[in-house]
């Protein structure tokens, strides 16, 4: 795929302007011409299909984009961060949710926010710093929308203490298979059946959204390392508790008695009084600034990100961080979202893209984690981005992917031989240990395996043949996993 | 649906007698492939052929086609995709003649290029629609290192795969872009039942390599694919080579 196709203009931050019209990507030549059919592909770049794309702007647009959408039906699409083919819709239609992009309503005494789903995280963050709030929650990105966090119920480096997105939604207007508009509120089938639900109840159109009070936009931040693995966990397992936002990067390429050598980055919103007395932030503590580098070329050779490259990357991550420091303030961009500030990097990875995997294992099943990071590490899987975090209580969606345990996520190149088959191999592990692979990031997962690893899928699934029997919200992801 | 490596769940093999086709499709009932459809005229071996595959765990169900009856094409090859989507159409019927009796009997020296030629350029269009209308998938046409310069041994074979390989060529570019991807194999001498008895070619391979070339060309989304690869060198070697020397060489 052209990496100046459709989907990465889909991927840049839509806020402030619309989207221009996604280019025909069908050849006139074609035996059937599907003149608005562009390809779309998730943020790892693996598996395009074609669809058709439809960008609603109001909610009356909405309806009858769900309703016109044709027999291989839609699905709703954000900002295309998903890695996998969660957003994508062969032969039938994609919703792009960014022209739905109104933020609605904020009470800044209670906290709340009423906004589209198309509303970015970024966007909220621009709103919503000045007044003293924060999303609840925030993955490594900004760029994914409020409908997004809910389809994909995403959590962040708060989830021992916050639980993920939708456990702060209060309210949401969903557009089910029939043209209707439904108001749901928490504890109902229908709310967690679609928290993480993958945008296949329906199409989510606007949320109310409780929110984290901070007196400033800056984070104090704790870093330290960890040796090896075992130092790791026994660091985390030990002193989470004590932070609101807690991650490990792993270097997955040290091998021996350095394996899982990392470093721990934690922090909490920084107090006012925690700024120095004549620092520039102190005028302005609720600023939001966040800084971005040029984009990725748009072509980048295969192959980049072999063992050697990524081996010294981490090597000189690994060095480059303090053996101890605390206390050190961070930008809100810095701290959540290092990578936000290079647009399109996941162009890097070249033209075959690069899937992520990301897994749960429960408290107690640390044995299962061990060999699964002593495996990734002996086989050499050039992951430059890999991060160990641990999961509190595990959220009521259906399909939510946290439970309470260990979770890794890591990175690696799609070209790589045999990976395929490696990672069905770490599955079975994962399955083994009760845990489970992250559908947000799948792109790649045996069907079979799925209902070992989500207990309520014949839940979910039956709650889909009732409210959408004819199947109008539909994903590739759908399609491969049977959901 | 394909997942990130290209691997298809659904296979649909054109010419499901083919070893080429059958080797393919274990190696990919190995990885995703749960649903398989055999495509050929009926007859003990396909059925043979579709219980080894069901042992194997995988769905297989056997359709009548004949290369050589292009105007059934639209109806035995349509009513598969009406079942359910298709993620890869591997295109592996063809025959080989035989040079002397054909050159002797023109008709079935047409009856070769009808096979590969003309019943391909059918059954490629009509699954090519298919497969863009679903938005996705792979079609795999098994050409040939005969395709890429016609030699005295061959030539009847050899044109009937040029003429196929010019054909997927154009068919690749016509869908670029329309989330269907088109993947010519040239496999050199493969040896099956079909080359049994006649004399290996430098450079000999099997119906498994090639079928793991395919897997790879998947992964890869490659648009050509040589087995084994050293014959692209070899080959843009040869096709360069002037005629008067090309005669006297031992190919």
């Amino acid at each position: 795929m052209p990496a100046d196709s459709p989907t990465d203009s889909l991927a840049t931050p839509s806020t402030g302007s619309p989207v221009p019209p996604a280019p025909v990507a069908t050849s006139d030549a074609a035996p059937v011409a599907a003149s608005d059919a562009v390809s779309v592909s998730g943020w790892g770049r693996t598996a395009p299909t074609t669809a058709r794309l439809v960008r609603p702007r109001t909610q009356e647009e909405a309806v009858a984009a769900v309703r016109g959408c044709g027999e291989r039906g839609g699905i709703p699409r954000g900002l295309g961060r998903a890695y996998g083919d969660a957003a994508q819709n062969a032969g039938g239609a994609v919703f792009d949710m960014t022209g739905l992009d109104r933020v609605r309503a904020i009470d800044a005494d209670a906290g709340t926010v009423v906004c589209d789903a198309g509303v970015s995280l970024h966007r909220l963050m621009e709103v919503l710093l000045p007044l003293g709030w924060f999303v609840p929650v925030t993955p490594g990105t900004r760029y994914v929308t409020v409908g997004g966090a809910i389809g994909a119920d995403i959590h962040g480096k708060n989830h021992h203490v916050s639980g993920s997105f939708s456990r702060h939604v209060l309210a949401m207007d969903l557009l089910t298979a029939d043209g209707t508009v439904h108001t749901v509120t928490p504890g109902t089938p229908l709310f967690d059946a679609s928290a993480g639900g993958m945008g296949l109840t329906g199409m989510i159109l606007s949320a109310t959204v409780q929110l984290q009070p901070v007196e400033t936009s800056l984070m104090s931040v704790d870093t330290e390392r960890a040796t090896d693995l075992d130092d790791l966990m026994a660091r985390l397992a030990a002193t989470d508790h004590r932070y609101r936002y807690s991650v490990a990067w792993i270097d997955l390429l040290a091998r021996g008695a350095a394996m899982g050598r990392s470093v721990l980055t934690r922090g909490d919103h920084a107090p006012l009084d925690a700024l120095p007395a004549r620092a520039r932030a102190r005028r302005a503590p609720l600023a939001f600034r966040p800084g971005q580098l040029p984009a990725a070329p748009s072509f980048v050779p295969e192959g980049l990100l072999g063992k050697a490259s990524v081996g010294l990357f981490n090597e000189l991550w690994y060095r480059k961080a303090p053996r101890s420091r605390t206390g050190e303030l961070q930008k809100i961009s810095t701290f959540f979202h290092p990578l936000d500030g290079v647009p399109h990097w996941n162009r890097v990875y070249g033209r075959s893209g690069f899937v992520q995997y990301q897994f749960v294992v429960g408290y107690g099943k640390e044995e299962a984690l061990r060999h699964i990071v002593r495996r990734i590490s002996e086989r050499g899987c050039p992951s430059f981005l890999a991060v160990l975090k641990r999961f509190g209580e595990g959220d009521p969606g259906w399909l939510s992917f946290p439970m309470p345990g260990w979770t890794l996520a890591l990175d690696i190149p799609a070209n790589l031989p045999g990976l395929g088959a490696f990672l069905d191999e770490l599955d079975e592990e994962v399955a083994a240990a009760e845990g489970r692979v992250y559908l947000a990031k799948d792109s790649r997962l045996r069907p079979e395996m799925l209902a070992a690893m989500y207990p309520r899928l014949d839940d979910f699934r039956a709650l889909r043949a009732d409210l959408d029997p004819r199947g109008v919200f539909r994903s590739d992801l759908s399609r491969r996993l049977a959901l | 649906m394909k997942d990130a490596f290209g691997t298809p769940q659904s296979l649909l093999v054109l010419g499901g007698t083919s070893e080429i086709g059958l080797a393919t499709a274990r190696r990919l009932v190995a990885r995703r492939t749960r649903t398989v459809w055999l495509a050929g005229r009926p007859s003990p071996d396909l059925e043979k052929a579709a219980a080894a595959l069901r042992d194997m765990g995988a769905d297989v169900r056997t359709v009548a086609f004949d290369a050589l009856d292009p105007e059934s094409h639209e109806e035995s090859l349509g009513k598969i995709f009406t079942e359910g989507d298709i993620d890869m159409v591997l295109l592996a019927f063809g025959i080989l003649g035989d040079q002397a009796r054909d050159e002797d009997e023109p008709l079935s020296a047409v009856r070769v290029a009808q096979t590969n030629y003309t019943g391909a350029v059918s059954a490629g269009l009509v699954c090519a629609r298919a497969l863009q209308s679903q938005g996705h998938g792979s079609l795999v046409v098994l050409s040939s290192v005969a395709g890429e310069r016609a030699r005295r041994s061959n030539f009847i074979y050899g044109s009937s795969k040029a003429g196929l390989d010019a054909f997927s060529q154009g068919l690749g570019d016509a869908l670029h872009g329309t989330g269907v991807h088109v993947m010519v194999v040239r496999p050199g001498f493969v040896r099956s039942k079909m080359t049994a008895g006649l004399e290996e070619a430098p450079m000999a391979t099997t119906p498994d390599a090639v079928a793991e070339a395919i897997e790879t060309g998947l992964r890869r989304r490659s648009e050509t694919v040589w087995v084994p690869g050293a014959l692209r060198v070899v080959m843009s070697a040869l096709r360069h080579a002037p005629r008067p020397l090309f005669r006297r060489l031992p190919v």
